[in-house]
């Protein structure tokens, strides 16, 4: 039976504070975990590294395995954009242009940031199931007694994995992106083919549009492999734990890759 | 580093005055234990009493607070990562369930620190792979999945791999529990029958007394972080300690308690009665 001095404002004035500094002290802790473990990723990435096959089968089941999702969701963009973008252009005359704004907006922003949200979801979250699971079923402190690194044999290759499909994904998203946007453009409105694709040639610059695309969605991977990996390593060793990993990694990195592509695009467009 | 080369007389295990908490809850108080060369010894008590947390110890995957925890000669808390990962290549360790990676087939779980810490070729892996698998009688599994596999079978691949190196100290966490009274003698033979075969020396944690008395060497009881019985397994089966009777009959009731710790019922119903009024 809790106490009647239990609930006067000073107690619980107390416990909140008690609270709140608790929650925010294991926060910062975790981030800090988070850090360290960050940079014996790194340490420990020889083994992924000399060993590449290791790294290879990794990158079939996050990035190859990812392809479906990516490729179709990127058809399906690409065409809204060729709806809605046609519907606005030709209000002013310049529907020739449609190839332009297809590809921009597919190239700089939505290519690296939806084809990064899917695959936080699709692989992201399958990372972090598997490495908590793991976890949960002592495989990992199994390979520890056996005198084998987890973090080199089994999260190292992981994460760059992560790395290394992300740019490939988010490329192949904007080229499937740009061919459903001239589909409908062209194919079923009929917009001019030549122009379609002459201007699209003109406009998009290879450093300034295409590389900075390039580098959003390698930071993005970095993200994403990272709080994945983080998250199944950290989860706590139950089913509980481990779909609670599984749902905080998904969110995290969403709302980290749109925090980040937020900063990255200030600091890359700011000539504007 | 290492101090000098042990003989063979020397104990392969020496706990000396371990003391080990997990923050303010003692787990392990003054816990003094020997491991002699060659034999089995079991480590019993029932759930939560520190028995898991003793093979962490000496497998240096948890610290002493104080104490020494002695493995080969080596102090195995004051080596750092690489002394630590060369002295658990010569250990090997079966988990409660087994712990077989879930990614990869049986033959590939056995190959696994083989090709980790090895050059070998693999026709040589090969060999090797499958006279481990025979010796624990599953060389006709060698190619399914652990989730093929019933329990008593992944506890028989388990045990291959943890010896696949041929190591010198073999650590069994539960290595009884939740199998049928088949797969359970299966188990208990081979690990008398490994131990022997590969001169290695063994040391099991287990609560089940039956199993066990029938083939190890000598017994540590473990109550409450503190070793209240030792001695050979028949010494233990005669022994008038009433903790070690209560545990070897399985009775209810005894100075093990069947409640867990609480206010005296009576008071707390008083307390409510008066509540309400």
């Amino acid at each position: 039976m809790p106490d009647a001095s239990d609930n006067t404002l000073g107690n619980k004035l107390n416990r909140f504070l008690t609270n709140l500094g608790a929650g925010v002290t294991s926060r910062i802790w975790r981030l800090g975990f988070a850090c360290r473990f960050f940079l014996e990723i790194f340490l420990q990435s020889g083994t992924a590294l000399r060993r590449f096959n290791l790294t290879i089968r990794e990158i079939y089941f996050t990035g190859v395995l990812s392809l479906i999702i990516i490729l179709v969701s990127g058809l399906f963009v690409g065409m809204v954009l060729g709806l809605q973008g046609y519907d606005t252009l030709q209000r002013y005359g310049s529907s020739d242009a449609l190839g332009v704004l297809v590809s921009l907006s597919l190239v700089r922003e939505l290519g690296p940031v939806v084809a990064a949200l899917l695959f936080a979801s699709r692989a992201g979250s399958a990372i972090t199931a598997e490495i908590g699971l793991m976890k949960a079923t002592e495989q990992l402190s199994a390979m520890e007694m056996m005198a084998v690194n987890p973090i080199a044999r089994v999260v190292a290759p992981r994460f760059w994995a992560g790395v290394i499909s992300m740019p490939l994904l988010a490329a192949l998203f904007s080229a499937m992106g740009i061919f459903g946007g001239y589909l409908i453009g062209v194919q079923l409105i009929g917009v001019d083919e030549g122009s379609f694709w002459s201007q699209m040639q003109a406009s998009v610059d290879f450093r300034e549009d295409i590389i900075n695309g390039v580098i959003k969605s390698f930071v993005f991977g970095l993200i994403i492999s990272w709080i994945a990996v983080f998250e199944g390593y950290d989860a706590e060793p139950t089913a509980e734990g481990v779909s609670g990993a599984t749902t905080r990694t998904v969110v995290t990195s969403s709302l980290a890759i749109l925090a980040a592509d937020f900063i990255l695009t200030a600091l890359m467009f700011r000539g504007l | 580093m290492a101090s000098a080369s042990p003989t063979v007389d020397e104990p392969l295990v020496k706990l000396s005055d371990v003391n080990f908490a997990y923050g303010s809850r003692p787990i392990l108080t003054g816990i003094n234990m020997t491991i002699p060369r060659g034999k089995v010894v079991a480590i019993m008590g029932s759930s939560g009493c520190g028995k898991t947390t003793t093979l962490r110890l000496i497998g240096g995957q948890l610290r002493p607070i104080s104490g020494e925890v002695q493995v080969n000669g080596q102090m195995v808390h004051a080596l750092d990562s690489t002394g630590l990962y060369d002295l658990r290549r010569r250990m090997g360790m079966l988990f409660q369930f087994g712990a077989l990676f879930t990614d990869m087939s049986v033959y590939d779980n056995v190959a696994f620190q083989m090709r980790e810490h090895t050059d070998l070729p693999e026709p040589l892996i090969h060999d090797l792979v499958m006279m481990k698998l025979h010796s624990v009688g599953l060389r006709g599994a060698h190619d399914l999945m652990p989730s093929e596999l019933s329990g008593g079978m992944a506890r028989r691949v388990a045990l291959a791999r943890a010896v696949a190196l041929d190591p010198m100290l073999i650590m069994y966490d539960e290595p009884f529990a939740g199998l049928d009274p088949i797969s359970l003698s299966i188990i208990g033979e081979l690990i008398r029958r490994l131990n022997d075969a590969l001169g290695a020396s063994s040391i099991i944690v287990t609560h089940d007394v039956q199993e066990s008395l029938k083939i190890v060497d000598y017994v540590y009881f473990v109550s409450a972080g503190k070793i209240v019985a030792e001695g050979t397994a028949e010494e233990i089966k005669a022994s008038k300690t009433p903790y070690v009777h209560q545990f070897i009959w399985g009775e209810a009731d005894g100075p093990v308690p069947f409640q867990y710790p609480a206010r005296s019922y009576g008071e707390e119903m008083m307390e409510r009665i008066s509540g309400r009024a």
